[in-house]
């Protein structure tokens, strides 16, 4: 399946990968409201690793045998069988964090949302046209391709 | 003992709080720490006297909250003391240096392109449309000394012609000066338009080898990363006397821009300075210059042709006749406007003249003396636009080199402070954090979009004048008009003033 894939020698540490990707999972889908209204800073879904010069966004891989799908308690989280793409049901999380503690990148935070917990992670923009990180990313240090297994 | 500075912040740094999400890119993004967060009191603030005006931040911010503004002078306006002298004076008062800058001459001297303009085709003779008929921009460089003839040629010394797709090449910028991803951009840039890029006196990096039959190798008087394999990879062999930003003014890369892998291809120790001076010390004739023409020629079968650059000054005709006499292939002139990454400031705005002249009164020279044949000759210094080259080539230039609009192309702003090292754009720098923002893909696809749309316009300039062939408008001065001149202008143009006829 076709993943983001981050090319650490081109990420320039501006984090607009997550800035956009908050915008992407705004209700608003607006910059300003997203920020200003909407409060959202910090509920990024991918997370700009620093050890400076280098910097690496760090966003869900989508496994083949996911762990935290595994470990979920109450079937919130699923695999798309068609799409690959790993996500969580809202509705049905009650916080329990044990997809948090399984994740084995870390690429998992737990966030709320309308009082509810919600698990901050990576849906590949699975109900827009494609990542809004790659999309939005100014030195292309992100793409989004399929890749053979082990490459 | 620390004094006051009585130097003002050049630029304000203004920011829109109603539209600033505090997303801290400006803040991650400035090379200049002219940009703060207070993380206690979840405040942005920037510092104006830090702020270059480089424009980085202005560009990342993804609310469009930052403007940049010039602080009037700061004293009273004065036609004769001009802000520029105060702020020199000021700074010199306070450290004691040459002043140092980057980039091109910036001061008001007249541009001649400026007060050139092109013919056009009209009813006598026809126009030409680019889109329905060929168009011919490939050019070649070198050499024709050697009659058209059936028989092979006994001349064991005559180089091969190098074509190149358009009469645009990217001029010196040694890696060192400039980071290694803008490098490769411009070697990737003129691979796939098929033209050339000149490695600058900073030799060529290993890896960039596959670029090499698009180099142009440059020999400069620190002959750094100058061996064998780097002059046989090249295209073209230049000889660099002089630069057009500073004319008779040697080269010095300080030593905090030799990082291991500059150390490595220019063949010195990582953290020494790099110093080229200003002359060659094997050469003080043109007899010597024609000795390291043909060493060179020799170490490579005569399989290259030899360029020589010079800077455009006063007796630059009679320099470059004597260059072609030496055996040189190509002469490459830079005029005043041509761009450094450093140069002391007195110098870079003072010394030199136009390169529309130089080139004329070489050109005319060469004419007269019969030798024009023998070598090409290629502008370079400040080419703005197409019509620049168009108007170049007009006064007997073959091709050009543009330099500090190709770095344009790569998001250079002119801040002038390429010298710090600090180069918020990834450009004149050799810091890792601040290099990787530039991912030479996209360099080389802007590269390439600015040769394009040059090349195409250049094509509709030629087919106005009814010429569908670059090499037929080489010397055709009376494509040219010029307006606003006066006579001794015209004259060392060698271009009739608007509205004389043939």
């Amino acid at each position: 399946m076709k993943k983001v894939y981050a090319r650490p020698a081109y990420c320039m540490n501006c984090h607009l990968c997550e800035v956009n990707c908050i915008v992407a999972h705004s209700r608003s889908r607006d910059l300003f409201r997203a920020y200003k209204r909407e409060n959202l800073r910090g509920t990024a879904r991918l997370i700009v690793e620093e050890r400076l010069p280098l910097s690496v966004a760090v966003q869900c891989r989508h496994c083949d045998d996911p762990r935290c799908v595994a470990g979920c308690i109450s079937g919130a989280m699923v695999k798309d069988p068609e799409t690959g793409i790993v996500y969580c049901q809202e509705d049905k999380c009650v916080g329990c964090w044990t997809c948090v503690v399984g994740c084995p990148f870390g690429a998992i935070r737990p966030g709320e949302k309308n009082g509810r917990p919600v698990p901050l992670k990576c849906d590949l923009c699975r109900e827009a046209e494609g990542p809004a990180c790659v999309a939005g990313c100014p030195n292309r240090a992100l793409v989004f391709e399929e890749r053979r297994a082990g490459a | 003992m620390p004094t006051l500075s009585l130097m003002p912040p050049e630029f304000s740094v203004v920011r829109d709080d109603n539209k600033c999400i505090k997303c801290l890119a400006c803040v991650r993004q400035c090379g200049f720490d002219a940009q703060k967060y207070d993380a206690e009191d979840d405040r942005l603030y920037a510092i104006d006297a830090n702020c270059v005006n480089c424009q980085r931040c202005v560009s990342i911010c993804p609310a469009g909250a930052l403007t940049i503004y010039k602080n009037p002078p700061p004293m009273r306006p004065n036609a004769h003391w001009t802000e520029g002298h105060l702020r020199n004076i000021v700074k010199q008062a306070e450290t004691g240096g040459v002043l140092l800058t980057g980039m091109g001459n910036d001061q008001p001297f007249p541009t001649y392109f400026d007060r050139l303009l092109l013919n056009a085709s009209q009813v006598t003779n026809p126009s030409i449309d680019p889109l329905r008929e060929p168009m011919e921009l490939r050019t070649y460089l070198g050499s024709r000394a050697e009659p058209v003839s059936r028989e092979e040629s006994k001349d064991k010394t005559s180089t091969p012609l190098v074509p190149i797709e358009t009469p645009i090449m990217f001029s010196a910028m040694s890696y060192g000066s400039i980071s290694h991803e803008a490098f490769e951009s411009l070697a990737r840039a003129a691979k796939a338009f098929g033209t050339l890029f000149n490695t600058g006196e900073g030799g060529l990096p290993e890896d960039l080898y596959e670029y090499a039959d698009h180099a142009v190798v440059q020999v400069a008087s620190g002959r750094f990363g100058v061996h064998a394999g780097y002059l046989n990879a090249g295209r073209v062999i230049e000889i660099k006397i002089g630069q057009g930003a500073k004319p008779g003014i040697g080269g010095h890369l300080p030593g905090e821009k030799i990082t291991a892998p500059v150390a490595a291809t220019r063949m010195i120790p990582e953290g020494t300075d790099a110093l080229s001076p200003a002359p060659h010390h094997d050469i003080y004739s043109i007899e010597d210059l024609k000795q390291l023409i043909f060493t060179l020629k020799e170490a490579t079968r005569y399989q290259k042709p030899v360029s020589v650059k010079i800077s455009a000054v006063h007796n630059v005709a009679a320099i470059a006749s004597g260059i072609a006499r030496a055996g040189a292939d190509i002469i490459a002139i830079d005029g005043f406007r041509g761009g450094t990454g450093a140069a002391p400031t007195m110098i870079r705005d003072h010394v030199g003249i136009p390169i529309e002249l130089a080139i004329a009164a070489v050109d005319q020279r060469l004419r007269e003396e019969g030798i024009r044949n023998r070598v090409s000759l290629v502008a370079a210094g400040g080419f703005r636009s197409s019509a620049d080259v168009v108007k170049a080539i007009a006064l007997g230039a073959d091709a050009v080199y543009i330099a500090t609009a190709a770095l344009i192309a790569l998001g250079c702003h002119l801040c002038q402070k390429c010298y710090t090292g600090k180069c918020s754009w990834g450009i004149a720098t050799q810091d890792p954090y601040r290099s990787r923002r530039l991912n030479p893909e996209i360099g080389a696809e802007r590269l390439y979009n600015l040769l394009r749309g040059w090349s195409h316009e250049i094509k509709e300039m030629l087919g106005g004048m009814g010429i569908n062939s670059i090499e037929s408008l080489r010397g055709n001065r009376l494509h040219l008009r010029g307006v606003g001149l006066n006579e001794v202008e015209l004259k060392l143009l060698g271009v009739k003033h608007a509205g004389e006829g043939m």
